[in-house]
C-alpha cells in the first residue's frame, strides 16, 4: 500500500493524469479502506466518463498529519464493490456517483439519489427512473420505523424562517426522535456540468454563487485551481487580501450563527445584537469591494480592488468597534445559566463518529478533531501567517458555539495583524495565461464552515473537460441527522443552526 | 440580568431613520447603470461579449442593459473603452415590469405602489412568506437582515411569516429549480387571495446566471404572476426595503 501511496501533491498544487497511479478496482478500494483506517480522510471521490462506456474512478485523500493530498484512479464500468461497507465517509460519495453515472456500488447499504436528476451518459437510472416522467424530489424510499407507537414528521421542502429548501423526516417515539433522514436536491442547478469546456465569462460567477454565503470561499478555492494550471503566481498584496475577505466571510457567519443559536434557545439580546454584529462585518467586505458577499473581489491572477490608505483605516476603526461590540454580546451567552442549559449536551457527536463519517470544519473541531485547511493544508497567506486550529471536545451544540467563539476572536487578530503589511504592498492588475492540458490540480481552502475541495481535469486544449466541487456541507449533513439522534424533536432548530451547513452547496 | 441590561445600553440604539434620510452606502457600491449612447462607438461590442448574462443589447444603434439579468459585476464597465456605461451609487432599482428594467440612459420608471383596492388591505400590514427556490443564500441574507434592528422591518407594518396561509404574498429568490416548482406552485397556492409576488435577485427574475440551464425556471414569473422586481445580484438590502415600500406606497415613485 505504501507505493501506491507514494504519489502525492501540497494543496494548491497540479499533477500530469498520466503520474495519477492506475489501479485495479480492487486495489483502489483497499487501498481507500486502508488509507482511512490509517488517518487519510476522503476529501473528495468521482467518476469522470470519456465515453458512454469508459469511466474512470479518482478519489482525494487528504493526510491532515502531513499536508499530503494523495490521488488515485481506477477504471469503472457498470458496477463495482462498495466501499461505503467498510469505509462509512465514502456513502455519499457513491450515492452522488450511482446518480450521476449510473454505476452501481453493489452491497451500498443506503443507495438513494441525492439531487433528483437523471444519469449524465446513457445508461438506465440505477433507481428505474425514465427519460419521459417527470423526477420529483423526495420520492424514494425512507427509512420507516415498523411499530404502532412511532410516529413520522415531515419538515419542508419550504421552512418557517428565510432558509434554502430541504426535507428532512423523522421518526418519532413520543418527543424522542429516533432517526432523522435529510433528502436534499432542491436546489440543484446543475453547475458542475456547466463548467465543463470552461473557463468562460460564467465560470466565475457560478463560484461565486454555487454557496452565495460563501463567495470568498469558493472564488478563492476556484482562482487557485486555475493559477496553479496556468503557472501563475499572484503577489503577496494580493494574496493577503483574499485573506482578509476569507476571515471577514468567516466572521460575518460565526457572528450571524451564534446570534441565531441564541434566538433559537429565547435569548433575545444576544439575538438582536449579533443580527446587526453580522452585518458590520459584511459592510467591511464592501468596504473593500462595494459587495456584502465579497462578489468580484477575488479574480484569477489576484484580486479586483487594492486596499491601502484610508480604507485601511477605516477596516481597522470598524473591526475595534464591532469586536467590542461582538465580545459583550457573546459573553451573555456563557454567563446565562438558561443558554447554557440548553446549549451543553445538546446534539452530541462523538469524535469517534466525527472520524467515521469524515466530518470537517466547525463541526469536526467541535468534536475535539484537529483540522483546519488553513492549518494542515495551508495556502496563500496561510503559508506565511498560522491560525492556530480552535477546538473543543465536548461535541455539542456548545462545543459547535464555542469553537464559532474562538475561531472569531483569532480570525480578527489575523486581520490586524494582516493588515498593517499592506500599506508597503503593491497589488498588480489580475491576469492568467493559458492552463496546462492534461493536468489534475486540486485545491483546498477552510471555508467558514470547513473544508472545501475542488478538483479540475484538463483536456488536450487546456479546457476543463471535468470540475468537482465539495462543499463542507457534503461531509457534515449525515453529522446533522446523527447529532439529532435521541434528542427531542423540538431541537432540531438549535442543532440545525449549530452546523449551518449549505442546502445550494451541497445541490450545486 | 444585570449584565444583560448593562450590554443593552453598551449597544445603543441602532435603527436606520431611512426612508426620512438618505442612506449611507459603502464607496465601491454598485448601484444604477447608466448608458451614454454618445459615447458608444458604433460597431463596438465590447460589453455585449463580455457580459455573463447577456443583459447587455444593442439595436439599430441602441444599447440597452436589462436590470434583471445584470450581476452589477461591472466587468462591461470596467473594460468600457470610451466610459459609455457606468454604474452609479443608486441603490433604487425596484420596479414593477420586466420592461421598466431595461435601461437605455440613466433614467428608470421606479415601482410604483398598488393599485388603491388592494393597497387598502395590505398597504398597513403586509405579511410575506419567503421561498428559495434555488437561491444561493446571499438574496435570502439580505432579505433576512431586514427584520433586525438595523432596518427593523416591523416599523412599516411588513412582517415575515412562517406559513403561507398566515401570508399576503410571497417574496422569492433564487432561479426557481425545476426541484422547486412543484413546491413553490403549492406554496402561492395556499396564500389566500388577495395576494401579491415580489421577485427579489437576477435569478428570481430572470434565471440569473443560471439563466437556460435545463435544471431551472428562468425565473419566478414563468411559474406564477409577478407584482414586484427587485433586481441585484444580490439587492442590497436598501434596495430590498426601497422597493417593498415603494409597493406599499410609502415611498412616492417621483421620490
Amino acid at each position: 500500500m505504501q507505493d501506491i501511496l507514494s504519489v502525492s501533491v501540497y494543496n494548491g498544487h497540479t499533477i500530469d493524469l498520466q503520474e495519477i497511479p492506475q489501479l485495479s478496482i480492487a486495489e483502489f478500494r483497499t487501498t481507500i479502506i486502508g488509507a482511512v483506517e490509517s488517518g487519510c480522510r476522503i476529501a473528495s471521490l468521482f467518476a469522470v466518463f470519456s465515453k458512454t462506456d469508459k469511466g474512470q474512478l479518482y478519489v482525494i485523500l487528504a493526510h491532515e498529519d502531513t499536508g499530503k493530498l494523495y490521488i488515485l484512479s481506477a477504471d469503472v464500468t457498470n458496477s463495482y464493490p462498495s466501499i461505503t461497507t467498510d469505509c462509512p465517509q465514502a456513502h455519499l460519495f457513491e450515492r452522488e456517483i450511482a446518480e450521476q453515472w449510473a454505476i452501481m456500488p453493489v452491497g451500498h447499504p443506503w443507495l438513494k439519489p441525492v439531487r433528483f436528476h437523471l444519469p449524465y451518459r446513457g445508461a438506465p437510472d440505477i433507481w428505474g427512473r425514465k427519460n419521459n416522467a417527470e423526477i420529483l424530489p423526495s420520492v424514494m424510499d425512507f427509512f420507516q420505523s415498523d411499530s404502532d407507537e412511532i410516529h413520522e414528521v415531515a419538515v419542508g421542502p419550504v421552512h418557517a424562517g428565510i432558509i434554502e429548501p430541504g426535507h428532512f423526516r423523522f421518526q418519532c417515539y413520543g418527543e424522542n426522535v429516533l432517526n432523522l433522514e435529510i433528502s436534499l436536491g432542491y436546489q440543484h442547478r446543475g453547475i458542475e456540468r456547466s463548467l465543463i469546456g470552461g473557463p468562460n465569462k460564467r465560470t466565475l460567477h457560478y463560484m461565486e454563487t454555487l454557496a452565495g454565503d460563501t463567495t470568498v470561499g469558493h472564488s478563492t478555492a476556484y482562482c487557485h485551481i486555475l493559477e496553479s494550471l496556468a503557472e501563475c503566481s499572484i503577489s503577496p498584496g494580493a494574496q493577503t487580501v483574499r485573506a482578509i475577505a476569507l476571515e471577514l466571510e468567516r466572521l460575518a457567519n460565526h457572528t450571524g450563527d451564534l446570534g441565531s443559536l441564541a434566538g433559537d434557545v429565547g435569548f433575545l439580546p444576544t439575538a438582536s445584537f449579533c443580527g446587526r454584529i453580522r452585518g458590520d462585518f459584511l459592510n467591511m467586505t464592501a468596504l473593500i469591494c462595494g459587495n456584502r458577499f465579497g462578489r468580484g473581489l477575488i479574480r484569477p491572477g489576484g484580486v479586483a480592488f487594492d486596499l491601502k490608505n484610508e480604507r485601511i483605516q477605516q477596516l481597522q476603526e470598524k473591526l475595534v468597534r464591532a469586536t467590542k461590540d461582538l465580545t459583550v454580546a457573546v459573553n451573555l451567552l456563557w454567563d446565562n445559566p438558561s443558554v447554557m442549559a440548553r446549549f451543553e449536551k445538546t446534539g452530541t457527536v462523538s469524535s469517534e463518529l466525527c472520524r467515521k463519517l469524515g466530518l470537517v470544519g466547525v463541526a469536526a473541531r467541535a468534536c475535539g478533531i484537529e483540522c483546519d485547511t488553513r492549518f494542515n493544508f495551508p495556502l496563500g497567506m496561510f503559508q506565511f501567517a498560522h491560525i492556530p486550529v480552535s477546538t473543543w471536545h465536548t461535541g455539542d451544540v456548545f462545543a459547535r458555539a464555542y469553537v464559532r467563539w474562538l475561531e472569531i476572536q483569532r480570525s480578527i487578530t489575523f486581520i490586524q495583524n494582516q493588515i498593517e503589511m499592506l500599506h508597503k504592498s503593491k497589488i498588480e492588475k489580475p491576469e492568467i495565461g493559458a492552463l496546462a492540458p492534461e493536468k489534475l490540480a486540486v485545491c483546498l481552502v477552510e471555508g467558514w464552515r470547513g473544508e472545501i475541495c475542488h478538483v479540475a481535469i484538463t483536456d488536450v486544449e487546456g479546457r476543463i473537460s471535468h470540475y468537482k466541487i465539495v462543499d463542507p456541507s457534503f461531509h457534515n449533513w449525515t453529522g446533522l441527522a446523527m447529532a439529532l439522534r435521541e434528542q427531542q424533536i423540538s431541537d432540531f432548530p438549535l442543532c440545525n443552526k449549530s452546523f449551518n451547513l449549505s442546502y445550494c452547496g451541497f445541490d450545486l | 440580568m444585570i449584565k444583560t441590561l448593562l450590554a443593552r445600553l453598551q449597544q445603543r440604539y441602532r435603527t436606520i431613520s431611512f426612508p426620512k434620510t438618505k442612506p449611507e452606502l459603502p464607496e465601491r457600491f454598485c448601484g444604477r447603470p447608466a448608458i451614454d449612447i454618445s459615447k458608444c462607438p458604433t460597431g463596438c461590442r465590447l460589453c455585449i461579449d463580455l457580459c455573463p448574462t447577456d443583459a447587455l443589447k444593442k439595436e439599430n444603434g441602441h444599447l440597452t442593459v436589462d436590470l434583471g439579468r445584470c450581476l452589477f459585476c461591472v466587468q462591461c464597465a470596467r473594460d468600457c473603452p470610451t466610459g459609455a456605461i457606468k454604474f452609479s451609487r443608486d441603490y433604487r432599482l425596484a420596479a414593477r415590469s420586466k420592461n421598466d428594467m431595461v435601461l437605455s440612459g440613466s433614467e428608470i420608471n421606479l415601482a410604483g405602489a398598488l393599485n388603491k383596492k388592494i393597497k387598502s388591505i395590505l398597504g398597513r400590514s403586509l405579511k410575506l412568506r419567503q421561498v428559495s427556490a434555488g437561491g444561493c443564500n446571499a438574496c435570502e441574507a439580505d432579505t433576512n437582515v431586514l427584520s433586525t434592528v438595523v432596518f427593523d422591518l416591523g416599523r412599516f407594518g411588513i412582517q415575515f411569516v412562517a406559513s403561507p396561509r398566515h401570508a399576503d404574498g410571497l417574496l422569492i429568490t433564487g432561479p426557481v429549480t425545476k426541484n422547486m416548482r412543484l413546491a413553490l406552485k403549492k406554496t402561492y397556492d395556499a396564500v389566500p387571495d388577495p395576494k401579491i409576488v415580489i421577485a427579489v435577485g437576477a435569478c428570481a427574475i430572470s434565471g440569473g446566471i443560471y439563466v437556460d440551464h435545463p435544471q431551472i425556471n428562468n425565473g419566478a414569473d414563468k411559474i406564477i404572476p409577478v407584482d414586484l422586481y427587485i433586481p441585484g445580484c444580490p439587492p442590497h438590502p436598501l434596495t430590498i426595503l426601497d422597493g417593498l415600500l415603494r409597493l406599499l406606497g410609502k415611498i412616492k415613485q417621483s421620490i
